[in-house]
């Protein structure tokens, strides 16, 4: 679906826009009333759209140019003076560019400062590997103090860059390039960082995904559920650290089987983040990973990208039939838990 | 600044000795680069910063970034002269849950205002810490140390480029021109020179000093603090180890370790500047 860009614009009519332009006006909306607020960007105002914060306050809005290094050492420097920098640049530069000054600067000295990474994953398409953005989750999730954030469209955007500023800490906002459709009509439903949100009850699979495979997963989990009769729950994971263990926990006890798909290599990512949970947990399932499968993505439009590595809603639904088909060893007290 | 010379110096000295005395305790550290520093640290905690000891979180104090983060056993000790900590602590250095390692930790030591170690990183800070004061208006200084390996790295010309684009007259930068790095010295390992030219020409009011007169560091200093519309930069001409006769010049003392008497002999060398 393509973006719309309207002339007048409230939590409604955000879920039409692109999660990009909705993170800029939020943010604008909330400097209205917080002075603390400043935005940072290396010259990707406008394709962050951090450019709405800065039309409206422009003796709050810095540009560094095109160095990242200095963008997060910039944040670093006005958050101990007490400043809630918005760093807005591509997740790319975000993470590994400036990734050390945002380890070491900002999350090593604990600082109020959001980032807000775009074109993550494969969303920039065209661009190339360069350009995208598959490896940055691995890397963050590693990183103690961060909390790692992938909201499933412009609404979840909206609703978690108003709740990073209850953090007193580094928060990393991952986002597209600002053309996925949108998953949620209004910000009316409960979100909460570190709290999955469970879309879609379900027993006989459970599909976890994070940013924009999660509108996918739905559609699959409802084709499976009115074609092949299964009953498929789908988990929004919009946050990646700290993980919600007992979503998680839950989903394996009560379904025993767990695909999980996102825009990331599949070393590093949500895939490993929700293996982990479960490989503690002791408890057997089959379990899939879909996602970049280590490899640098190919150069397409992202929509074919995304049907290239099965993220998309037709792909999820084939790796799902096929893991329902998977037999996996029971563990002893399989009865107690299920 | 009418503080009496010679009373920093004395203050240098002392510093000089608690360098020593950190470095036993510690087992090693980075003691060249650490001496090559220690006059204008001096002069800084003894005479320039705006800082209060009592409060050390208050809003307008001036900043101290250590960019050269590997010199914390400058740092350290003379926050420790300065009260901010207690002087037993030293003995805790590098050790096990010590709050003191190699490079300082803003979130363990009072009065320290920024976690360093990795190079390059500090005068960003600077220049967000300076970006701040102009936004809260607020008329504090940020002052950061860094060396002169250390302006390889390309982050401090982000930095640079950056400070004079904002016209950050508030930041008033440091290099430690101490001539050595790990590997032998600058000139061979990678050339900086010129390297007033190169901070002229990323908009730095540059000035040159010999960086163990105190004298010359004051009015550096005062030079910098009355320079409008621009950031300064003052390349401290230094001598790696100064101080201490068996150390200086010589790079191979970026990092070591010294037993009782080689101390005692530092210390003897030390005192010696004097007379």
């Amino acid at each position: 679906m393509a973006a719309k860009t309207g002339t007048t614009w409230n939590c409604y009519d955000a879920a039409t826009m692109s999660s990009k332009e909705i993170y800029g006006r939020v943010l604008a909306e909330m400097s209205k009333t917080d002075e603390r607020i400043v935005g940072v960007t290396a010259d990707l105002a406008k394709s962050t759209a951090i450019s709405w914060f800065a039309k409206e306050f422009p003796n709050r809005f810095y540009n560094v140019g095109i160095a990242e290094q200095n963008l997060m050492g910039v944040a670093a420097g006005m958050a101990k003076c007490g400043l809630i920098p918005f760093v807005s640049t591509f997740s790319i530069f975000a993470s590994m560019r400036g990734g050390e000054q945002l380890r070491s600067d900002i999350c090593y000295q604990k600082l109020n400062v959001k980032v807000i990474a775009t074109h993550g994953g494969i969303s920039f398409g065209q661009a190339g590997s360069t350009h995208h953005s598959t490896e940055d989750i691995a890397i963050l999730r590693a990183i103690p103090n961060l909390t790692v954030i992938v909201p499933a469209d412009g609404t979840e955007t909206a609703q978690a860059v108003r709740q990073s500023m209850d953090i007193d800490g580094p928060v990393y906002i991952r986002i597209g390039r600002g053309f996925e459709p949108p998953l949620y009509e209004n910000e009316d439903y409960d979100f909460k960082i570190g709290k999955a949100i469970t879309l879609k009850e379900g027993t006989d699979l459970a599909i976890i995904g994070c940013g924009i495979t999660v509108l996918q997963a739905l559609q699959a989990a409802r084709t499976m559920e009115e074609i092949d009769g299964l009953s498929v729950r789908v988990i929004d994971m919009h946050t990646i650290k700290p993980i919600d263990e007992e979503a998680i926990i839950k989903a394996v006890s009560e379904t025993r089987r767990i695909l999980v798909a996102e825009e990331h290599n599949i070393m590093g990512g949500l895939g490993d983040a929700v293996a982990d949970v479960i490989a503690r947990s002791g408890k057997g399932c089959v379990f899939h990973k879909l996602g970049i499968p280590d490899v640098f993505s190919e150069v397409g439009y992202p929509e074919d990208l995304y049907a290239h590595y099965k993220l998309d809603a037709n792909g999820i639904l084939d790796t799902a039939r096929e893991l329902m088909g998977r037999e996996f060893e029971e563990d002893e007290d399989w009865e107690d838990e299920v | 600044m009418n503080t009496d010379i010679k009373y920093i110096e004395q203050k240098a000295r002392e510093l000089r000795h608690k360098i020593v005395d950190t470095t036993l305790y510690a087992g090693g550290a980075h003691v060249g680069g650490a001496m090559s520093c220690a006059d204008i640290m001096a002069l800084l905690y003894f005479d320039v910063l705006n800082i209060d000891v009592e409060n050390p979180e208050w809003e307008d104090r001036d900043r101290f970034i250590l960019s050269k983060g590997h010199t914390a056993v400058a740092f350290i000790p003379a926050l420790v002269m300065k009260g901010f900590l207690e002087e037993s602590s030293l003995e805790t250095f590098n050790h096990f849950k010590s709050p003191y390692g190699m490079h300082p930790d803003s979130l363990k030591i009072n009065g320290c205002d920024v976690s360093s170690g990795s190079l390059g990183h500090g005068l960003s800070i600077a220049v967000g810490m300076g970006l701040s004061a102009k936004q809260l208006k607020k008329d504090f200084y940020t002052y950061c140390l860094m060396g002169d390996g250390e302006c390889d790295e390309g982050s401090v010309w982000e930095a640079a480029m950056c400070a004079s684009h904002y016209n950050l007259d508030n930041i008033i930068a440091f290099v430690d021109r101490n001539k050595c790095m790990i590997d032998g010295f600058t000139e061979d390992v990678m050339s900086l020179e010129p390297l007033d030219s190169k901070w002229e020409a990323f908009g730095f009011h540059t000035l040159k000093v010999d960086g163990h007169n105190i004298k010359a560091l004051k009015e550096a200093i005062e030079e910098a603090k009355a320079t409008n519309g621009k950031p300064t930069v003052i390349i401290l001409d230094t001598i790696k180890g100064k101080g201490v006769d068996f150390m200086e010049g010589d790079p191979k003392w970026h990092y070591g370790s010294m037993d009782s008497d080689l101390a005692a002999k530092a210390k003897t060398s030390i005192d010696r500047e004097v007379l």
